[in-house]
């Protein structure tokens, strides 16, 4: 390679040799020469990502993923995944002497006698919670906004699986120090295998390698809760964000902004910086809650013992409601020619469980089959503008909340001054009915919702100024809003109910799929029904005339305070004439 | 403090001290105190009953607090339709009185389906008479000594020991009602396991012992004097750790701790993500390009 | 954009949008993008959020080295001094250097609202003509599509690979009835180690029972006395998984009411001593200990699921998700007065399993003796 002269100084001020690169410029050198990161990185390091709070729901769970991973790390490190029975003799004394698993044994140790050791497992375990709740608030928002519609729906059924699989290894995880409280989780889902028909009892023993407790399943859970589950949780993640970032991100309609493009802020600096920071600050404050507010104090339970239990004996909090299902599912079981099947557990916690999920991942096609809307969203909706959408998730909330409720029947019993047999009871027809109440309600909520967008949106916003006229009409002064406030109102779709094509084509031949797509269109009508659109040009203009008109005849008052006192000599009104006089 | 020496006259109000006032009325406070303590409480220590009276004395306390409803010889009262108005008394011995009264149970303010405890409503001396009264009713467990339920008189290996055993018993016996903290639980048709943390170990030893309402007895055959006393140490021990891990937000389990992921933990998430998004202060100024 | 639907019957929908898009809103500016003094305060702010980090990392190294655990925690407020120390230092190290960097996007980064144009999900035409040739190319190269024989043995080869993967965990655990054959005491779902005459022993202690040890109203948590062996009794030596595997079939609650108010099951007169009646502790719902007794009902509620079964009327269910009644254990006493236990359970203890035989409280017949 000949040396560049191009840059051979004309004077003797500057040196004469070609520009020497910056240590920075040479590792990126080296690293470009090797990986081609120019190419990959040129469109993303300047990537536009919009600003709303709700945006960072899903980053909650990512960074709390991240927490789990550190302090998980350090936990392996002390932690031994073995039933074999040892006699405790670390250094807390109400259990010295006691026989308890390694495993137990080693949580103990690590809680009081590993300096740090309780910190990161109380961290470990609130990221835990964090991690899961964070994924449902950030489900909740993904779905009130309409963001899971085309082409995100994939991203919808990744997330889902985030979630299954997320509980699944907060399960396993909390099972690891194989202490009373979990060890009795551990129980209940023995007797949950076992319920299962044909296959329980067979499924129960290959899980537990023999007859219940045994010695196999907690290192078992610990492969699971360390290895496969991790595993799938960072491919499933990896490829969240990835989707993420070729779809790029919704964002909230409003001036300057279309289907089309993104309007926000660069990846770097400023969603580096955001992102970045809101990571330390998840770190932080799991740390802070691990150091101040004591979770899972498994010393006090003590090491498992099938004979022994707790008042209060609830799983962690996502898996409330499958806990509560299974406390008010009352007591059918079936016996014939030999063999027993328990329904009362084998519905609440397989198969409903089965069914929620399931019903999760199919919300996006549901409504895509249902409104017969096959174009692509980047814009979200506002809830209220989605009225049976809404409701239909609300009512979702509902039965879970209510289920929610039920599993820590005992603990609201002795909170509240209850009998537990009557919140059972209560809550059997709670569950059902609930939902129910609650899908109609938020579905005329939002409705009316619309309708005072509407309002506004013809009328103006009320000024809260009354005015009466001669005859002793009352009315109440509106000023229209701002134009960006009006475009944001109108910036939402025309929705259009299904309808299938013409019943026969010319030949008189039937169309295709006949009964259901009847179905589809009656349930799109009902989809759509009472749904607030958004007015016409002709209707606006209409409006505003309407307005303007309103506002000649109050003219009047214009540039003063319509305050009353305009006739009484409280203040000087030179010029001011009554009005048609 | 001038204020206190208002009622004097407009000459002597300026001669006194401005704390003048403030102190009279404290050593007038003190004066007063001591005198009443003096005089007017009956020295305790001091009176000693024979049994006969205390038994009458007890009678006469039964007659006015208790009989409505336990009858007035304890035998109980059955309502026409059977419902129980209040147990039978018999037998239940002086242990099961120095309980419910002392731990303000009995009287019990209205019917329902568990005495909870409240303001105690009889004196000591009272409580002891209606013990007597009781327990000669019929035979019954008596009230312990202290050295029944403490491990002070044994030496430190012996308290551990007490301690760990205790600790086994507990969780065996007493958590399944009364969960694994003391902090209670529930029971059917409104009843509950009430916290038995922060309880005076000798009631703990008499509920043991009597089973208050539906809880079960404990009789010595059951679990013996020494493991009972091993139970109450092991809880003694509960109330002396440290809360090593940080607030132990009631005890309750995973429900209160999942009540706390959501309200503290997703709620300061949230409000940082609201702050982190929100528009900073915008000013009325142009940008001047330099 | 058009707001035409593919696929509706015709479209009568108004095309235009009744209010045209105004654009993106003049920028407004920050009072540190205008002032410098603002600018620098805002340095100095970040820049302090940073520094205090740093003291909080020093203070966490202090704690970690300073505040005791093991055998003596040093305690502050009642509570752990290493735990709290460690986790306040640690936490606040890091979440001030997460405000001081939002700070700085906040205050002091560019906050000029950007666009960038969005591309359609799908591929481009041309993209998928050239991909469903190369595919296409591919395939033809390969003959797969005329080629049925290999291609079918193919998709056979590899459907029965999975085989291999299902069968290696044939291991995991014996099938239940294998496990009925282990040589340990009480082996398979259907037994326990109870065996006939074997005494019932207090919980933790191992004490046998006197049935007049027992005042009406006693709850005892017990035993077979097999959990607690020793010279005297001569059982085996129980440790690990066979001791936890028989404590979870055969722990019982013993309890003593009044003779009059047992209702005995059918063929279960001589089950009870005296009003003293024995129970398995084992809940039939999903398998957690019960022993949250009510005196004054004789019913006794499972924590878990709230369960409630009647001890004296055979473990009948009265409330709950149970599908059961509880197993009773055949009580008798032994020339010394202790309670011992007339013969194994008569029938599987613990949750309902699909080969469970049922049988109803009157079926149970005889004990076995």
């Amino acid at each position: 390679m000949s040396i560049d002269t191009s840059k051979v100084a004309t004077s003797n001020s500057s040196a004469a040799t070609a520009k020497k690169p910056g240590k920075a410029g040479a590792v990126a050198n080296w690293a470009d020469e090797r990986l081609g990161l120019g190419t990959a990185m040129k469109k993303n390091l300047r990537k536009v990502f919009p600003d709303h709070w709700s945006f960072m729901l899903g980053e909650i769970a990512l960074w709390s993923f991240v927490v789990l991973l550190l302090t998980g790390v350090f936990l392996t490190l002390w932690y031994h995944p073995s039933m074999a029975e040892v006699v405790y003799e670390g250094s807390y004394d109400p259990l010295r002497g006691v026989l308890m698993s390694d495993a137990m044994a080693s949580t103990v140790h690590i809680s009081f006698d590993v300096r740090g050791g309780l910190l990161m497992r109380q961290m470990h375990h609130w990221a835990a919670m964090i991690f899961i709740a964070s994924m449902m608030v950030h489900l909740l928002r993904v779905y009130f906004t309409g963001a899971y519609r085309k082409p995100r729906e994939l991203n919808w059924v990744i997330g889902s699986l985030l979630l299954l699989l997320g509980t699944l290894e907060g399960f396993t995880g909390y099972s690891l120090p194989d202490d009373l409280l979990s060890g009795t989780g551990v129980r209940a889902a023995d007797g949950f295998m076992k319920s299962m028909p044909v296959v329980g009892s067979y499924m129960s023993f290959f899980l537990f390698g023999g007859e219940f407790p045994g010695e196999q399943i907690i290192p078992r859970l610990y492969t699971v809760h360390v290895l496969l589950i991790p595993g799938i949780l960072l491919a499933l993640i990896g490829a969240h964000m990835l989707l993420l970032v070729y779809h790029k991100h919704t964002q909230w309609p409003g001036p300057g902004r279309t289907e089309e493009n993104v309007v926000g802020f660069p990846m770097l600096p400023v969603y580096a910086a955001k992102a970045g920071g809101f990571f330390f600050i998840v770190f932080g404050v799991t740390a802070l809650m691990g150091g101040l507010l004591g979770i899972n104090p498994i010393w006090k339970y003590g090491p498992y013992d099938p004979t022994k239990v707790t008042a209060g004996s609830q799983p962690d909090w996502y898996m409330g409601w499958p806990d509560g299902a299974l406390r008010i599912m009352p007591g059918w079981e079936f016996h014939f020619f030999g063999y027993s099947f328990a329904l009362n557990v084998f519905l609440p916690i397989i198969v409903l469980p089965g069914l929620m999920f399931t019903i999760l991942l199919l919300l996006p096609f549901l409504e895509s089959w249902i409104t017969g809307d096959k174009r692509e969203h980047h814009l979200l909706e506002r809830p209220r503008n989605a009225p049976t959408r809404t409701a239909l998730m609300v009512s979702l909330m509902t039965f879970y909340g209510l289920m929610w409720a039920a599993g820590g029947n005992d603990l609201i019993a002795i909170k509240l001054n209850l009998s537990i047999n009557q919140i059972t009871y209560f809550m059997r027809v709670a569950v059902f009915v609930g939902p129910a109440i609650a899908f109609w309600i938020t579905r005329r909520w939002c409705i009316s919702l619309q309708r005072h967008d509407q309002e506004k949106l013809l009328h103006g916003y009320e000024t809260g100024v009354i005015l009466r006229s001669p005859e002793g009409g009352y009315t109440e002064r509106h000023l229209p809003i701002s134009e960006s406030a009006a475009y944001t109102l109108t910036a939402r779709d025309r929705d259009e109910v299904y309808s299938p094509d013409a019943e026969a084509d010319a030949s008189g031949v039937d169309a295709p799929g006949g009964r259901l797509n009847g179905l589809r269109a009656k349930l799109s009508e009902l989809w759509f029904a009472d749904n607030v659109q958004k007015p016409t040009a002709e209707e606006l203009e209409e409006a505003r005339h309407h307005a303007e008109h309103e506002h000649e005849l109050t003219a009047s008052l214009d540039g003063h305070a319509a305050d009353g006192h305009q006739f009484d000599g409280h203040h000087a009104v030179e010029g001011e004439t009554l009005r048609g006089s | 403090m001038r204020i206190l020496n208002l009622t004097a006259g407009r000459l002597s109000r300026h001669r006194r001290g401005p704390i003048a006032g403030a102190l009279l009325l404290l050593l007038g406070l003190v004066t007063a105190g001591g005198l009443y303590t003096a005089v007017m409480t009956p020295a305790s220590a001091e009176r000693t009953q024979d049994l006969a009276s205390q038994v009458e004395e007890g009678r006469k306390l039964f007659l006015v607090g208790c009989s409505t409803c336990h009858g007035t010889n304890g035998e109980g009262i059955t309502t026409d339709r059977g419902n129980n108005l209040g147990p039978s008394l018999v037998g239940v011995g002086a242990a099961a009185v120095d309980f419910q009264v002392g731990t303000g149970r009995m009287p019990m303010a209205q019917p329902g389906a568990q005495a909870p405890r409240k303001d105690v409503a009889y004196s000591e001396e009272e409580t002891a008479a209606l013990a007597a009264f009781v327990a000669s009713l019929g035979p019954g467990p008596a009230i312990p000594d202290e050295s029944d339920y403490s491990i002070d008189g044994l030496d430190s290996a012996a308290q551990e020991a007490a301690i760990v055993r205790g600790g086994q018993l507990f969780l065996t016996n007493c958590t399944a009602c009364h969960n694994f903290e003391g902090s209670g639980g529930a029971m059917p048709r409104g009843g509950y396991a009430p916290k038995i943390r922060g309880v005076e170990p000798k009631y703990i030893y008499e509920a043991l012992l009597t089973g208050p309402q539906t809880m079960p007895t404990f009789s010595n055959g059951n679990l013996t004097p020494d493991e009972k006393r091993d139970i109450i140490a092991y809880l003694g021990s509960l109330d002396d750790a440290a809360a090593i891990g940080g607030f132990t937000m009631g005890g309750l389990g995973p429900v209160a701790e999942g009540l706390f992921a959501w309200v503290v933990g997703i709620g300061a998430l949230v409000g940082f993500a609201v702050w982190i998004a929100a528009h900073t202060t915008r000013s009325n100024k142009k940008k001047v390009e330099a | 954009m058009s707001n035409e639907l593919p696929g509706h019957g015709g479209s009568n929908l108004p095309a235009e949008e009744p209010i045209p898009n105004p654009g993106l809103p003049e920028h407004t500016w920050r009072p540190t993008d205008i002032d410098e003094a603002a600018e620098k305060r805002a340095e100095r702010q970040i820049a302090a959020m940073y520094l205090l980090s740093m003291v909080c990392v020093v203070l966490f190294v202090i704690t970690y080295f300073v505040a005791d655990v093991g055998d003596n925690w040093n305690t502050i407020l009642g509570l752990g001094a290493s735990t709290v120390g460690l986790g306040v230092f640690l936490g606040l190290a890091l979440l001030l250097i997460g405000a001081g960097t939002i700070q700085w996007a906040r205050k002091l980064m560019s906050d000029v609202e950007m666009v960038e144009m969005r591309h359609p999900a799908r591929s481009s035409d041309e993209d998928r003509e050239a991909t469903l040739a190369a595919l296409s190319a591919g395939g033809e190269d390969s003959g797969i599509a005329r080629r049925p024989l290999v291609r079918n043995t193919l998709l056979a080869s590899l459907g029965l690979l999975g085989a291999p993967a299902v069968v290696l965990l044939r291991d995991l655990g014996p099938t239940p009835s294998q496990a009925a054959e282990a040589d340990y005491p009480g082996a398979g779902l259907e037994k326990t180690v109870w065996t006939p005459g074997m005494r019932v022993v207090r919980d933790v202690v191992g004490t046998p029972i006197k049935a007049s040890d027992l005042e009406i109203g006693d709850l005892v948590n017990a035993e077979p006395e097999a959990i607690f062996p020793t010279e005297e009794n001569g059982y085996p030596e129980l440790h690990g998984a066979e001791l936890l595997i028989a404590k979870s079939k055969a722990a019982v609650i013993v309890v003593r009411m009044e003779p009059e108010s047992i209702i005995p099951g059918e063929n279960r007169d001589n089950w009870s001593v005296d009003g003293i009646v024995c129970y398995s502790k084992i809940c039939t719902h999903v398998g957690c200990p019960i022993s949250l007794y009510e005196r004054t009902t004789h019913h006794v509620l499972c924590p878990c699921h709230q369960s409630t079964f009647d001890l004296a009327d055979s473990g009948r269910v009265v409330f709950g998700p149970a599908g059961r009644h509880l197993p009773q254990l055949p009580l008798a006493v032994d020339e010394e007065g202790y309670l011992v236990a007339q013969s194994d359970f008569t029938e599987p203890v613990g949750p309902t399993y699909w080969e469970r035989d049922h049988k109803d409280i009157g079926d149970q017949g005889e004990a076995d003796l």
